[in-house]
């Protein structure tokens, strides 16, 4: 049994401990928006926060996790899609199939956590989802759309 | 176009059983159980369905429309989203017509059992070829328009008036004379009991309200919250969750596997052959059931291709490039082999473009409950008739005992026109009976059991007068045919003419130039890869071919790209509109910045215009930057401008990543690559900027999920040519020495 912290609770896990976190989301939690792709950490599908950094979770094993880390899914971003990315994504009608999007939402949540105006080249080195549809620009306009949101809110 | 008078079948609109609503709404269905998605035993028990479809029980206006009392219309869509926004713009089609508040639509999928007991009422359901909006906005909107009437009627006899007098706007009727008004909410039952009119008068075009807006999209709210379901993420009360693996040899056999080896793993249930070609494991999760295949000992008897090669498939494509032998012809006029025998120059070049997998964000999936009375299949597809067909066939059971509901897709590009996935869920879940079961393939069965973008070369044969004009050209393709492997029916006396797109005398893929002695013609060779509808395909390789020598041509006549096309296109209005547009947008013939290049672009694909002027550099390493591309779209009518936009820019990302990136090669009879460590797709740091122009010109319906996609490369190899003097012929280009030189 592991006791894990996930979008603020506490939860306990009965699973082998090899099992990845994505799928302890998925199949253990319900939590679905965290998406399967590739399994090996390429595409971002599978982007959480651990401790508010980007993590690809077909990677991690829940075996390294415990109560110390604050694991936040795409589930745990906004209880009503009012963070800023969500806003400014649902502004720029950025998402198309949407299949990767929870992860790339939580990438971009992940870089403006950590800088709050990043330029185009900030984005272009933290925010390396794939998006087969192509939603790319709008993404990269929703990104500094959201950080705008985020200063007007403060002012 | 003025107002379009159509006739009103009676018998297509009254197959209805009046006030339904339940049974095919599982979108609904399925998002209202997923609210409180961190409970793990939020699978929807049949009290809350039930719940759930009595909340539904509201008045059916037809086919299409539904609308409840508090005024909410739900739209019916037979097609299929994929991200390309046809959801929205089918339903923009509807309320145009419908003349309900927009504020108040959501849509549904009807299901493809409905349709068929219903006598085909929503037509097709197939969603390919950038079909969506332009082969079905004629019936949409009649049905749009003929539930207003219903509409309309129903107030007016409430009220005891003529229904001339009476007018529908905003979802709210009004008595012109009395000024009385009431809502759709308030007369939805009423009208669902009428008759629909004989005919139908659809709007003029110039008197649109709805249709031409870039309204935002109907189904953003859930893909942002992660609370959006796709078939991947589907749970079922009593499910159990399948791991596959197929030969990746094909047309290899599963010959056995030893079960002695997993039966004891965690969460093992069942190891069953699927097919005679493939195994699965079934296992309480999906993790469990994929970690016991991998350890799975499995013995394949790989059949007669084994030994097949990237190598072999290029010699046999060779060999056509100059045969006599199963050639087909698609366009001929003048006589070519005078016009290349009595020119100045002759330019001759090959081209070829290689297999490639549609990689699709999520993998494929379906998940199949089967009983020996009812079989009933969940899954995203492109085609939910073919999935309906696919599902009976596999079950074995009577179309009518079966049904699909449809889940969005997590990504098509023509790979969910197929429905293997669906034969390979049902085939493990008839040997399961009663038990639900979610088949998700892998990645690396993703891209070992795909339906790939065909391979093709491509020789052509240019002839110039002295004075740089064209006199002559022969377009020899040597390659795979996807209807001969999917639809053979289609082909014509042997031919199969989408191998021709691009290079066609007339209709949705016309060739854009006027080329006195021409002769377009195939050699189909079909190597024992299986082929399929991809993205953009064949306009997208035939238009590299074209436009890529087009530019040759106009390099060695000594004339400027755009000059040496705009000759060509005297007869050609449309497509030299798109690209003279593009060319002033990128201010064609004044100097770029230090070291950027343009190339240019055009074509006629899936009945649009289109065209691109790419900017890019090329650094001392060879290292490529695209920069800018301008990109022109007439697509005749354009419904939702903002979605053609997104459609144009995404077209680039799908184009550019075949270009960079894209190759499936083989070796031993199956796919080498596996996963998107070899099978790279662009990322944003590699994305140009877009300068969409949405031209609509009117009087035709284009499409536009695909047609840019045909430009996007071409106009980045002829930029490429202007910054490095290179032509690149073979692709993707990935490996490809871009120094200059």
């Amino acid at each position: 049994m592991t006791k894990l912290k996930i979008n603020g609770k506490l939860i306990d896990i009965d699973v082998d401990s090899s099992t990845p976190l994505l799928w302890v989301l998925r199949e253990q939690l319900g939590l679905t928006g965290t998406k399967y792709s590739c399994g090996i950490g390429m595409c971002g599908s599978c982007t959480v926060h651990i401790n508010g950094e980007a993590v690809r979770s077909c990677m991690v094993q829940v075996s390294s996790l415990d109560t110390s880390k604050d694991i936040t899914t795409i589930e745990g971003l906004s209880s009503d899609n009012t963070h800023p990315l969500q806003q400014a994504w649902k502004e720029l009608d950025v998402p198309q199939c949407g299949y990767c999007q929870p992860g790339m939402i939580m990438s971009a949540a992940a870089l403006l956590n950590n800088n709050a105006n990043p330029t185009d080249a900030d984005i272009d080195s933290n925010v390396t989802n794939i998006c087969r549809c192509g939603t790319f620009n709008r993404v990269r306009r929703g990104i500094h759309l959201a950080a705008d949101i985020t200063k007007r809110g403060r002012s | 176009m003025k107002k379009e008078t159509i006739n009103v079948s009676r018998r297509e609109f009254m197959i209805t059983s009046g006030k339904v609503g339940a049974g095919f709404t599982l979108g609904l269905y399925l998002s209202a159980c997923s609210d409180d998605s961190a409970d793990a035993t939020r699978v929807a028990s049949d009290d809350v369905k039930a719940q759930i479809a009595s909340d539904l029980e509201v008045p059916e206006v037809n086919a299409w429309v539904m609308i409840q009392a508090d005024d909410r219309v739900i739209i019916r869509i037979a097609r299929s989203e994929m991200g390309q926004g046809t959801l929205t713009g089918l339903a923009q089609l509807v309320a145009e017509e419908l003349e309900c508040d927009w504020s108040k639509v959501s849509t549904e999928y009807p299901t493809p059992g409905q349709n068929i007991a219903r006598d085909n009422v929503w037509q097709s359901f197939a969603t390919g070829g950038s079909q969506g909006i332009r082969g079905s906005h004629l019936y949409v909107r009649k049905g749009g328009a003929v539930a207003r009437h219903m509409l309309t009627e129903a107030a007016a006899e409430n009220w005891g008036v003529p229904m001339a007098e009476c007018k529908a706007a905003n979802s709210v009727i009004t008595h012109g004379p009395s000024g009385r008004t009431t809502t759709y909410g308030n007369v939805a039952t009423h009208a669902a009991e009428l008759f629909p009119p004989e005919q139908i008068e659809l709007k003029d075009p110039k008197d649109w309200k709805l249709i031409g807006q870039s309204v935002k999209r109907l189904d953003t709210d859930d893909k942002l919250n992660g609370k959006q379901i796709f078939g991947a993420d589907l749970t079922l009360p009593g499910m159990l969750n399948a791991s596959i693996k197929a030969c990746p040899v094909f047309g290899g056999k599963l010959k056995s596997f030893d079960v002695s080896q997993v039966s004891s793993m965690p969460g093992v249930r069942h190891v069953v052959a699927v097919n005679d070609d493939a195994v699965a494991v079934v296992a309480d999760t999906w993790w469990q059931a994929n970690t016991a295949l991998d350890t799975l000992p499995i013995i394949w008897d790989k059949g007669p291709n084994a030994n097949e090669s990237s190598a072999s498939i290029d010699k046999m494509l060779d060999e056509g490039l100059t045969s006599k032998d199963k050639v087909f012809v698609g366009n001929q006029n003048g006589d070519v082999k005078s016009a290349l025998k009595g020119a100045a120059k002759v330019v001759e070049a090959t081209y070829r473009y290689p297999y490639q997998n549609h990689a699709t964000m999520e993998p494929m999936n379906a998940t199949a409950l089967w009983t020996k009375d009812k079989c009933e299949v969940w899954c995203p597809t492109q085609n939910g008739t073919a999935a309906l067909q696919a599902a009976a066939k596999a079950a074995d059971l009577a179309i009518e005992k079966c049904d699909v509901y449809k889940l969005h897709l997590g990504g098509g590009f023509g790979r969910r026109g197929f429905q293997d996935y669906v034969t390979r869920a049902v085939s493990i879940a008839k040997q399961l009976p009663g038990t639900p079961i979610k088949l998700l393939w892998t990645r690396e069965e993703d891209m070992a059991q795909g339906r790939y973008h065909p391979i093709t070369k491509c020789k052509m044969l240019g002839g110039l007068d002295k004075a740089g004009n064209l006199t002559g050209l022969h377009v020899r393709i040597s390659g795979q045919s996807i209807l001969a492997a999917v639809n053979p029916a289609w082909m014509s006396n042997g031919a199969d003419m989408f191998t021709f797109q691009g290079m066609l005398p007339e209709g949705d893929h016309a060739i854009s130039y006027s080329v006195p002695n021409l002769l377009v013609d195939h050699a189909m060779r079909n190597p024992p890869v299986p082929p399929g509808f991809w993205r953009g395909v064949n306009i997208n390789q035939n238009a590299i071919y074209m436009e890529s020598f087009v530019d040759e041509l106009a390099h060695a006549a000594g004339r400027d790209p755009l000059a040496f096309r705009r000759q060509l296109m005297a007869k050609h209005p449309k497509s030299l509109a798109v690209l003279n547009a593009v060319a002033e947008k990128a201010e064609w013939g004044k100097p770029a910045d230090k070291g950027v290049y343009r190339g240019l672009a055009v074509c006629k694909a899936f009945a649009s215009y289109v065209a691109a002027c790419a900017e890019v550099s090329v650094n001392e390493k060879g290292e490529l930057k695209i920069h800018r591309i301008a990109a022109a779209t007439d697509p005749g009518y354009a419904v939702n401008p903002q979605q053609i936009e997104a459609q144009v820019e995404g077209s680039f990302v799908f184009g550019l990543s075949a270009l960079l990136y894209g190759e499936c090669s083989i070796k031993g009879g199956a796919v080498e690559q596996s996963n998107f460590h070899n099978y790279p797709s662009m990322l944003i740091s590699e994305m140009p900027k877009v300068d969409v122009i949405v031209m609509p010109s009117g009087g035709f319906w284009g499409g536009i999920g695909e047609p840019t996609i045909a430009v996007a490369a071409p106009a980045v190899l002829n930029a490429i040519f202007a910054a490095t003097g290179k032509r690149i012929r073979q692709f993707p280009l990935k490996g490809v020495d871009l120094r200059a030189g």
